[in-house]
């Protein structure tokens, strides 16, 4: 078993991290006034894991039982009629989807789902753990505008049979009107102290020993990302142990990849490069790295190694071409339309500057 | 449907004025409403003004009080945008409903009971153009047993053939007493304690809308407990602290791009909404006396831009970054444009 998993806080008791927040979701299971509740901010900041402890503090141990299983959806669109198929994580007393994965077609999956866990309700309204299903939404800000539209009205009809647990990564993209219906919580990355500390506990769970400092630099390289904090520290672990204060802590693959491609940039502006850049481009591409973290990745690298008076010049030039992306249908289009942006501004500077 | 449990009622359904006359801050329609209920005689209507001012509230105030409960179900149509409501439903639906005569006498009920039915349209701003222009002649038609409500945030999205053929009514955004008024009653009903500077925090963060007033509120009282505090209300409503917002705008005053994006960094993984960013901004900037016209013109212009991404669906980081950027260019006066662009 990963780290990861091993050591998730399994209650709210024992979350480490979001205690006060933590705290608040327990009290508000515990008064059984529980409202639809929107959980949002970075990725591997611990909503996922917050969400699982709340679940289990609603229903007790059986919220763990969760059996994956790949359903079909017969839905009438008008005139003809649609298959759709998503995977669910299922337990006795919730569901979990993502519905944005059924594309354009998402609204009728969420109606649908909904409609059908309301058919089927638990029957002891007056039970004591609650007379209501969960329905788990992830990637809520990845839901179209139609979708997002019949949820609103959804929330409302079926709030005594069921509540909705949302979850995304920016709470912009979500309407206003969904929003106002839930509580909404924020949820920040953990600072890196926080990311150190939780190092440390799980080192010492593991009776590891750990110089000292080098959890905190494992945390300084994890971007505040509490997940990908533990995976790296449990690679350095498969490399080498006992750890050496010195030891090297090795980044992402296509991280390393990426600043490759930023000094190949940096080194030569010409088509013939734009044309290698393109096939490391489409390397990336094809290994699922997403598109926008490849360009955000991208500039990160090149903000680094340029003089203060490009800077504003590329990251305007980033959000442009990454907006025209968002648009756009196909990604390596407007990533290499940065790139050849880049090298045409970074030549006529150097000539510039240079002569 | 099973009734819904009473402790997990929305508190803005509970508090829903149930009368007209009820309805605060809004005379004018509060006045020629209470004729009508004299009367019972009703132009067609048109309630227009940012959200939470009481538009749905008074329209359907007016309905139940016309009509009572017995008769509301055969008497009214709502409809609102979550409801299917393209051109299809305006053809059949609406104008199913809209023909259907009605009787006149209703002696027994004590309410008025005019000879009409009333059809709210909630959100008509969300109508499409075909629907809003098929309605144009239904409206005419079965006028004398049909009265329409439309109710939007934005009277330029109803096409003109229609708004000519309502009596228009703006409702005002709520004063900052009134609102108080109406949260200091909802405190007491719910036993809540809230102190001056929390009620002062909620007037500003819900901006005149009501309904956020509330909804805040209840969201702050079910996490924290019977005494809300001001920083308890900031949280729940998503508003970013405004240390934050001075934060990133003293970065981009000291022209140093590095800090910028550290500060764009911090504000991305603490988990802010960045659209909640750009309003408060805005605010701020355009209140900022040492800020010169055209500074302000250029930084407006950008936000305005990236908002419109946001919508779109742009990454957070970069566009946030990209207001800094530009920000700190027009603090730093430089020209507009870029040099090396080529």
């Amino acid at each position: 078993m990963l780290w990861v998993d091993k050591y998730r806080p399994k209650t709210l008791d024992h979350v480490m991290v979001h205690d006060l927040i933590a705290q608040n979701l327990k009290k508000l299971v515990t008064e059984q006034d529980c409202p639809h509740l929107l959980f949002y901010g970075p990725s591997g900041s611990g909503k996922k894991t917050l969400i699982m402890a709340l679940l289990r503090q609603m229903f007790g141990p059986g919220a763990e039982k969760v059996k994956v299983e790949n359903r079909t959806w017969k839905v009438d669109a008008g005139s003809r009629s649609i298959d759709i198929e998503l995977t669910t994580l299922q337990s006795a007393n919730h569901t979990e989807i993502s519905p944005s994965d059924a594309g354009f077609q998402d609204r009728y999956v969420v109606q649908e789902i909904i409609k059908d866990m309301a058919k089927n309700r638990p029957i002891d309204t007056k039970g004591k753990k609650g007379g209501f299903k969960v329905l788990v939404l992830n990637d809520v800000d990845k839901l179209s505008r139609e979708a997002q539209h019949s949820l609103r009205r959804t929330m409302e009809k079926y709030s005594a049979y069921c509540r909705l647990i949302l979850c995304c990564n920016s709470s912009s993209r979500v309407t206003e009107a969904i929003r106002s219906r839930c509580l909404n919580v924020r949820i920040n990355a953990p600072s890196e102290e926080q990311i150190a500390d939780v190092l440390e506990f799980i080192g010492k769970k593991e009776g590891l020993q750990l110089p000292s400092g080098f959890a905190a630099r494992i945390a300084e390289k994890s971007n505040r990302n509490l997940r990908r904090a533990i995976l790296s520290f449990e690679t350095c672990r498969v490399q080498q142990y006992p750890f050496t204060s010195k030891q090297a802590i090795p980044p992402m693959d296509w991280e390393e990849y990426i600043s490759e491609i930023a000094s190949d940039i940096m080194k030569e502006q010409s088509p013939k490069r734009l044309f290698q850049v393109r096939g490391k481009l489409y390397e990336l591409l094809i290994n699922c790295i997403p598109p926008e973290i490849i360009l955000k990745r991208l500039v990160y690298e090149l903000l680094r190694k340029l003089d203060d008076e490009l800077k504003h010049e590329v990251c305007h030039w980033a959000s442009y071409y990454e907006h025209r992306m968002r648009l756009g249908q196909k990604a390596i289009f407007h990533i290499e339309a940065f790139v050849a942006k880049f090298m045409s501004v970074y030549k006529s500077f150097l000539i510039a500057t240079f002569g | 449907m099973a009734p819904i449990l009473h402790s997990s009622q929305q508190w803005v359904e509970k508090y829903r004025p149930k009368q007209v006359k009820d309805v605060a801050h809004q005379d004018e329609v509060v006045r020629v409403l209470t004729n009508t209920l004299e009367t019972g005689s009703c132009p067609h209507m048109l309630f227009y003004g940012p959200p939470g001012t009481g538009k749905t509230t008074t329209a359907l105030a007016i309905a139940h009080q016309l009509f009572g409960s017995e008769l509301y179900k055969s008497r009214v149509l709502e409809l609102n945008a979550s409801d299917d409501r393209g051109i299809n439903v305006v053809r059949t639906k609406i104008k199913d409903f809209a023909a259907v005569a009605v009787g006149t006498n209703h002696p027994k009920s004590g309410y008025p009971c005019p000879p009409f039915k009333i059809i709210v349209l909630d959100e008509a701003d969300s109508m499409t153009e075909d629907a809003q222009n098929a309605l144009r002649r239904t409206m005419e038609t079965y006028s004398k047993v049909t009265r329409f409500f439309f109710i939007c945030n934005y009277i330029s999205r109803i096409i003109e053939p229609l708004a000519s053929r309502c009596a228009k009514f703006r409702f005002k955004p709520l004063s900052e007493d009134i609102m108080s008024s109406r949260i200091l009653y909802i405190c007491k009903e719910e036993g809540l304690n809230l102190d001056d500077e929390a009620l002062s925090t909620l007037s500003s963060i819900s901006q005149g809308d009501l309904r956020r007033a509330i909804t805040y509120l209840q969201s702050a009282a079910r996490l924290f407990g019977s005494s809300i505090s001001s920083k308890d209300l900031i949280s729940v409503s998503g508003v970013v602290p405004s240390e934050v917002v001075e934060g990133l705008l003293a970065a981009c005053k000291s022209g140093n791009f590095d800090l910028a994006n550290k500060e764009v960094n911090n504000f991305i993984a603490e988990g802010y909404p960045v659209s909640q960013m750009l309003n408060q901004l805005i605010d701020i900037i355009v209140d900022k006396d040492d800020i010169s016209d055209e500074q302000k013109a250029r930084i407006c212009k950008k936000l305005g831009e990236v908002d419109k991404r946001l919508v779109d669906g742009a990454d957070e980081y970069l566009q946030l970054l990209d207001v800094a950027s530009n920000t700190m260019q027009a603090f730093g006066d430089k020209p507009e444009g870029f040099t090396y662009e080529g």
